[in-house]
């Protein structure tokens, strides 16, 4: 090799992207998101319907024979919650598909041939994933209420929104590393599924765990789906302590994020 | 070595571009194997070769998507290895497979990049409006680009790399599978940028496009450069053109054909009869062989109605500038194998 050197000399933080740039460049890509939704309103479906047929079936499907008939009500106050730990979830995976999308048609190259921080689309994504999932809790709360869902502690009720946005984010990071390793969107999806369904019916979403053999109750009770659903419950309407609950929350929330991040984010910048 | 390979090997002044010994493995392969090249400023540089031979890969390592093995590529003065976030301003890039959101408007996916490239709003929209018009997507603006057309999505893609006004731009494929009258369409967008000073690196795969666009080649194969130099030269080099005349009168194809085999030029393969076309095709090296065909067909008395010279396919340029036909993927997968068993 001859040393052509045309190199300029390398001064270390040259060209960098201030903080006023970087936002920029997020809002812009907020906006991709947005205009997406817009141009694809099934896109929302997941987080207008889901809430609505959920929230409908196990209450009046399941309600009465898990809570008894005279004792629906009771049975929203239950679900509701347990709910919103699910809705995190299942709208987290959407994160995961659409990214794989944007490796697929190339337009991936183009963002990362910009001069703009690679993680910007990233965090676009989450922004916009984050007000997904707290669109679809909105309307499983408004669902909730229609069906007579009581809250007695409203500042509690936002912490466990809170709660629930906290974990949907760590679960996030899941599914966007699967969003870039995975061969396509469909994949990913079998694949959520897969994992999804044991662990939400594995869980104190739907039915008190009392009742499954201590096996599954092992299991149940490592579940950070649970300990997000008790904990919801206890911050909306009291009657049991909440302190464990948020703890095992928080805890799983940070260890998904300190672990999964750092993965997604190396597998995302050394794709070719 | 036995490359045939002119490229200079110091720096060129005025380069846009310039790579010296860019090495790329994936596994085994060798996608990149010491690739030297320049891009003169305000030129257009055609990297040709087959499929598998490198073009992407190098395409890929000059804007900065993939990190090279080894091997040094500067883009207007900066390291693309070193210097990652300035080499991206000022580039701008075409993609193989047209890389725009198909789920936006024209109109939008240009703003969406005008604020990548930290244009004020008002600049974006005048930026997007004004390339939108020029591209000939007006009417088109609103509509998301999922509706476009395959000729429509490449032209928003060539708007779309050239918003930042990048000091090089890389084509890479523009025209691959598009249909000719698409891959027209293409080819003066791309001529127009090239008439207004534009540096581009165009990769490719055919010889007439690398003619139409290219003022220098580079000719690579299996990740080397096998030959360079402006597309005269190479033409020269690789010599034999095809000459296609037609007779004014049908009838007289088939005696046309006859009279060139019994005149006997030197140095001129035989004269074919093509009755679907209704003309004959003579394989000529020169532009005397030309001029000495169509002086024996005068003699015979055959009027010509026309005469049109036609380039090498890619094939018949690697086979002589090669002595091998191009090669396959298995090919290069056990030539692969090969140099790291050896």
């Amino acid at each position: 090799m001859s040393a052509a050197t045309l190199t300029s000399p390398v001064t270390v933080g040259e060209g960098r992207i201030g903080l006023r740039g970087n936002l920029r460049h997020i809002g812009a890509l907020i906006r991709r998101n947005l205009l997406w939704i817009r141009q694809d309103p099934e896109s929302m479906f997941d987080a207008v319907l889901m809430p609505i047929v959920f929230t409908l079936l196990f209450v009046f499907v399941f309600g009465g024979a898990i809570a008894g008939t005279d004792n629906r009500e009771a049975y929203v106050n239950y679900v509701v919650p347990g709910l919103m730990a699910m809705m995190g979830m299942n709208i987290a995976m959407g994160v995961g598909t659409g990214f794989n999308q944007d490796f697929q048609t190339g337009v991936m190259d183009r963002f990362r041939s910009l001069p703009i921080a690679r993680s910007s689309v990233l965090i676009a994504k989450i922004v916009v994933e984050l007000a997904r999932m707290l669109v679809a809790i909105a309307i499983l709360l408004t669902v909730g209420f229609l069906l007579g869902l009581s809250v007695s502690n409203v500042p509690g009720l936002f912490a466990a929104i809170g709660l629930a946005a906290v974990f949907g984010f760590g679960i996030m990071w899941i599914f966007l590393t699967m969003g870039v390793v995975m061969k396509n969107a469909q994949a990913i999806q079998a694949m959520g599924f897969l994992v999804l369904m044991p662990l939400q019916f594995g869980s104190s979403i739907f039915a008190p765990t009392d009742t499954m053999p201590g096996w599954l109750q092992a299991f149940t009770d490592y579940n950070p789906l649970s300990s997000l659903a008790d904990a919801a419950r206890g911050l909306m309407n009291g009657g049991r302590p909440i302190a464990h609950d948020v703890l095992v929350t928080v805890i799983w929330s940070v260890v998904l994020t300190a672990v999964m991040a750092p993965i997604a984010i190396r597998k995302y910048t050394t794709k070719s | 070595m036995t490359r045939i390979d002119n490229t200079p090997h110091d720096a060129v002044s005025d380069a846009a571009v310039t790579v010296r010994g860019l090495v790329k493995h994936y596994g085994e392969t060798k996608a990149l194997d010491g690739v030297d090249l320049d891009v003169r400023e305000g030129t257009v540089l055609g990297v040709l070769g087959p499929n598998g031979a490198g073009k992407t890969t190098l395409v890929r390592c000059l804007s900065t998507l993939i990190t090279p093995d080894a091997g040094q590529a500067t883009v207007a003065g900066y390291d693309v290895v070193r210097q990652p976030r300035q080499t991206r301003r000022v580039i701008g890039l075409t993609g193989q497979y047209a890389s725009v959101d198909e789920k936006l408007s024209g109109y939008e996916n240009l703003y969406m990049i005008g604020r990548l490239l930290d244009l004020s709003r008002k600049e974006s929209r005048a930026r997007a409006d004004g390339l939108l018009e020029r591209f000939s997507l007006t009417e088109a603006a609103k509509r998301p680009a999922s509706t476009y057309s395959g000729g429509m999505r490449r032209r928003l893609d060539l708007a779309a790399s050239m918003i930042g006004h990048p000091a090089v731009l890389y084509l890479d494929e523009p025209t691959t599978g598009l249909d000719p009258r698409t891959r027209n369409e293409v080819w003066t967008e791309v001529k127009r940028m090239v008439a207004e000073g534009a540096t581009v690196l165009l990769t490719t795969q055919y010889m007439e496009e690398a003619e139409q666009l290219a003022s220098e080649l580079t000719v690579i194969d299996r990740g080397k450069v096998i030959a360079g130099g402006r597309v005269d030269e190479l033409k020269a080099r690789v010599g034999g053109r095809t000459l296609r005349i037609r007779p004014a009168d049908p009838q007289e194809l088939r005696p046309t054909a006859t009279a060139l085999d019994e005149f006997g030029l030197t140095g001129i393969g035989k004269a074919t009869a093509d009755t679907e076309t209704g003309t004959v095709l003579v394989p000529i090296l020169s532009d005397e062989q030309l001029t000495a065909v169509v002086g024996a067909v005068t003699a015979r008395g055959i009027t010509l109605a026309g005469i049109t010279t036609e380039l090498p396919s890619l094939d018949e340029v690697f086979l002589s500038l090669t002595g091998h036909k191009i090669s396959s993927p298995q090919d290069d997968a056990s030539a692969a194998r090969e140099e790291v068993a050896a």
